[in-house]
């Protein structure tokens, strides 16, 4: 399955469409294609349909959450110290933003061949968080898609029936995102170890009052 | 009246009881559970009760689905937020006397998946349970020796005095309060009447939380 | 598409009758014949199912969160409890997505080891899955009797290796965690010997039986291309005539050494998946011979690898294989610390069940139970 050959395929195929490969850095070597939400159902429509490829079984949707990112470097620049122009050492940082993501693995029931591995990416972690949902062209991703949508908050466009699959409709939070904090309710442990030693001491705290 | 006097008798033919072990007797050895199985325990609860270590020679011999007829609730496997108001609300329609088996770690407090948003620390926190059963699962062997550890602790309630089970006291509750779906958590996340009836002996130990200084916990 | 035809149905199964001709009634969570915490929440017309919508999640552990704050190797034991029925082939899989995502190779005698303790499990589980089944249709549990007791020889022969009845433990990166004891080769062979003449009790007693061809044909009817379309893996697939097995198809570890055929069904019916797993567990048999047989001896784990303070190069990795129920997968992404960044199981059973509803529109409450236990799930694995 050559990826760069599959890319050019489709940007062919399908008007306007930009496709973006990621590379595996893994010796897996599933490398990956990020599609746009416009196109999204366009060329997963492409993909199940044509000839050669016929992916008819998406086989496994997840979810991820990647959190917002500071990286820091040290920059030698020149800058005024004191009246005299010297070589400084500066510390910038870089703030890329976080986005979600569903990545999907598809496979050919027909040719027997797979996976390519195709991703759809949010703009933001806060309120941009719609993409297309590919419901419409693999079923398999129906269940899938609503777990995404429960646990980690990815509105699904065009899915037939979006709603909360594992936890209770009531619940308001998304369990599955990097910063969900769990509700406090911290039961006696005879042997607590990191982050439950804090816990233990703040239960202890409110027993006494 | 001594045992001497009552093998005595019996072996002339002459059978002595008194109404309690008589009453008792009877009610251990026709307990029927619940079929109540939630997740992996419940395989081991179903291998318990096939041919090779039957439990139906105990008196469980029917599992009864309809908890209006059922005894015994063994509650096998993880209970998870979502699924503790069922559980409750089963307990509160089967009829007195009824007895809880919490069996596996998941059940007791938890067990391997305590850290979860979703996971109930112990069916214990709603319902009084009589007998836990430790493991994960616990061997079927283990689940028979928790049925008679039960048997045991039936042939020794008495039916008078202050030491005479819940059900026969007359203001002790036998139905508890469902929890509800909160936004976050259920609501309220524990019975706090029934953990301190439960825990406040507990409590007053050295060795547990609140009252142990020491760095230790 | 499929909610005007429904619209339709009840339009005019409803015309005279009056709005109060619909019941809409709960199957489950707490149901003597739902395997496990499931609920179905049914709209009836009479007896016959109008609608139908799978809820469940009353076993939902978060499976997933806590391995993202575990070591890799702390995993494990977790994927015991997915498919809660068979362990080893769930500890297999994630196996082979993390050797897939580190590049790990597994020596051979290992991979025999894995063959047959697969195989194993998918005697046992089939042999199960077919006990409930009948104890659906009202057997009272007679065949499960028969399952359960060559479930236990095979659970003796777990237990002498790994330490455990169900929650095994056993694999791990780069091979097995223990070797063989003295003496399982022959107990093996021993088990071996005698399933046969349990599949020909168990045949004799059930395939031609008035009573299971009466319940069973025709009913719960799956399409191919229905299948192919809602993600359908394994037996049921399989029952429904597509050629897709995964052992087959990936020949992930040394399976393509070993001469089995794959059983395909014709109408997709109730039938065709019992056939289909009777058939399954005798070419499961065939393979097992052949890997008793053939078992070399040598190390059973990769020397490289280390076990503890495991941490692989940042990437991803999916790794599937053909568990019992179906495809089993495993997606991990490493940020090349010691534990995942993400951590997804791919469960077959929920993707199963995607076509329930498609299976029991217009068909009796009776009918829908048997369908839904043809479809195998265990709980564990739908809420991870």
């Amino acid at each position: 399955m050559d990826l760069e050959k599959i890319k050019s395929d489709i940007e062919e195929a399908v008007l306007d469409c930009r496709l973006q490969i990621v590379v595996n850095p893994s010796p897996s070597a599933q490398h990956s294609l990020v599609v746009a939400r416009e196109h999204a159902a366009a060329v997963a429509r492409y993909l199940r349909d044509d000839a050669e490829l016929r992916l008819d079984y998406c086989s496994n949707v997840s979810g991820v959450d990647w959190l917002d990112t500071e990286t820091s470097e040290k920059v030698k620049t020149k800058k005024l110290v004191d009246g005299v122009e010297q070589e400084v050492e500066e510390v910038r940082k870089t703030r890329t933003p976080g986005y979600l993501e569903a990545v999907y693995h598809l496979y050919s029931m027909e040719k027997k061949h797979g996976p390519l591995v195709l991703r759809q990416r949010t703009e933001n972690r806060g309120d941009g968080v719609t993409v297309a949902s590919l419901t419409p062209v693999w079923r398999s991703a129906e269940f899938q898609e609503r777990e995404i949508f429960d646990l980690y908050g990815i509105v699904f466009e065009g899915h037939p029936d979006l709603r909360r699959i594992l936890m209770w409709d009531g619940f308001e939070d998304h369990p599955m995102r990097k910063d969900y904090v769990e509700p406090n309710d911290y039961e006696y442990e005879p042997t607590p170890h990191d982050a439950v030693i804090a816990k233990a001491a703040q239960a202890r705290e409110t027993e006494r009052r | 009246m001594d045992a001497e006097l009552k093998n005595e008798l019996s072996r002339q033919g002459i059978f002595t009881t008194t109404l309690e072990e008589l009453y008792n007797w009877g009610r251990k050895s026709s307990v029927w559970p619940l079929t109540f199985g939630l997740a992996c325990c419940a395989i081991e609860m179903i291998a318990t009760t096939m041919a090779r270590y039957d439990l139906a020679r105990f008196g469980a011999e029917v599992f009864r689905p309809s908890p209006r007829q059922a005894d015994l609730m063994i509650v096998a496997g993880t209970v998870t937020k979502k699924m503790a108001p069922q559980v409750v609300r089963l307990y509160n329609q089967m009829p007195e006397p009824k007895y809880v088996i919490a069996m596996g770690a998941c059940a007791i407090s938890g067990g391997p998946f305590k850290q979860g948003y979703n996971v109930l620390k112990g069916i214990d926190r709603y319902i009084p349970v009589d007998v836990h059963i430790p493991g994960c699962p616990p061997r079927p062997e283990a689940l028979i020796d928790a049925f008679m550890t039960l048997q045991k602790k039936i042939a020794a309630q008495s039916l008078t005095g202050e030491e005479r089970p819940r059900y026969l006291h007359a203001d002790e509750p036998s139905e508890f309060p469902v929890p509800e779906y909160g936004a976050h958590d259920l609501e309220p996340p524990k019975n706090v009447k029934l953990w301190n009836i439960i825990y406040k002996t507990a409590a007053k130990e050295p060795s547990s939380a609140g009252e142990d200084g020491s760095g230790k916990d | 598409m499929m909610e005007a035809a429904i619209e339709e149905l009840t339009v005019r199964d409803a015309a005279g009758k009056g709005e109060d001709a619909l019941l809409e009634l709960s199957l489950g969570p707490h149901h003597p014949s739902t395997h496990g915490v499931f609920r179905m929440d049914v709209v009836l017309d009479g007896e016959r199912v109008m609608r139908l919508k799978p809820v469940f999640g009353y076993l939902h552990r978060n499976h997933e969160k806590i391995a993202e704050g575990a070591s890799y190797l702390a995993s494990m034991p977790y994927t015991d409890r997915l498919d809660y029925i068979g362990s080893l082939t769930n500890n297999w899989a994630y196996a082979l997505a993390v050797e897939k995502l580190a590049g790990i190779e597994v020596p051979e005698r290992a991979e025999y080891i894995r063959v047959i303790t697969a195989e194993l499990t998918r005697l046992q589980n089939h042999a199960s899955t077919i006990g409930f089944l009948t104890q659906e249709m009202g057997a009272s549990g007679s065949p499960l009797m028969y399952s359960f007791r060559e479930r236990e020889k095979i659970l003796d022969l777990f237990e002498a290796l790994t330490g455990s009845r169900m929650m095994c433990n056993y694999m791990r990166f780069g091979g097995c965690r223990v070797d063989l004891p003295v003496g399982w080769m022959d107990q093996a062979r021993k088990v071996v010997a005698e399933f046969p003449r349990f599949l020909d009790e168990f045949e004799r007693l059930l395939t031609g039986n008035e009573i299971l061809l009466a319940r069973t044909q025709g009913v719960g009817v799956l399409s191919g291309e229905l299948a192919i379309q809602g993600g359908v893996t394994g037996p049921i697939l399989r029952a429904s005539g597509v050629n897709y097995d995964i052992r087959k198809v990936d020949r992930y570890g040394i399976y393509e050494r070993f001469d089995f055929k794959v059983p395909l069904g014709e109408h997709g019916d109730v039938y065709d998946r019992y056939m289909v797993r009777v058939l399954e567990m005798r070419e499961s048999l065939k393979i097992l011979n052949q890997a008793l047989r053939d078992i070399p001896a040598g190390p059973i784990m990769d020397a490289k690898t280390k076990i503890r303070g495991f941490r692989p190069k940042a990437g991803e990795a999916y790794g599937r294989i053909e568990s019992a129920k179906g495809e089993l997968g495993f997606f991990l992404i490493s940020d090349g610390t010691g534990n995942p960044y993400r951590y997804r199981v791919r469960p077959p059973s929920l993707i199963n069940l995607t076509v329930l509803e498609d299976m029991c529109i217009g068909s009796s409450v009776a009918d829908t139970i048997v369908t839904f236990g043809t479809i195998d799930i265990v709980l564990g694995e739908v809420d991870r």
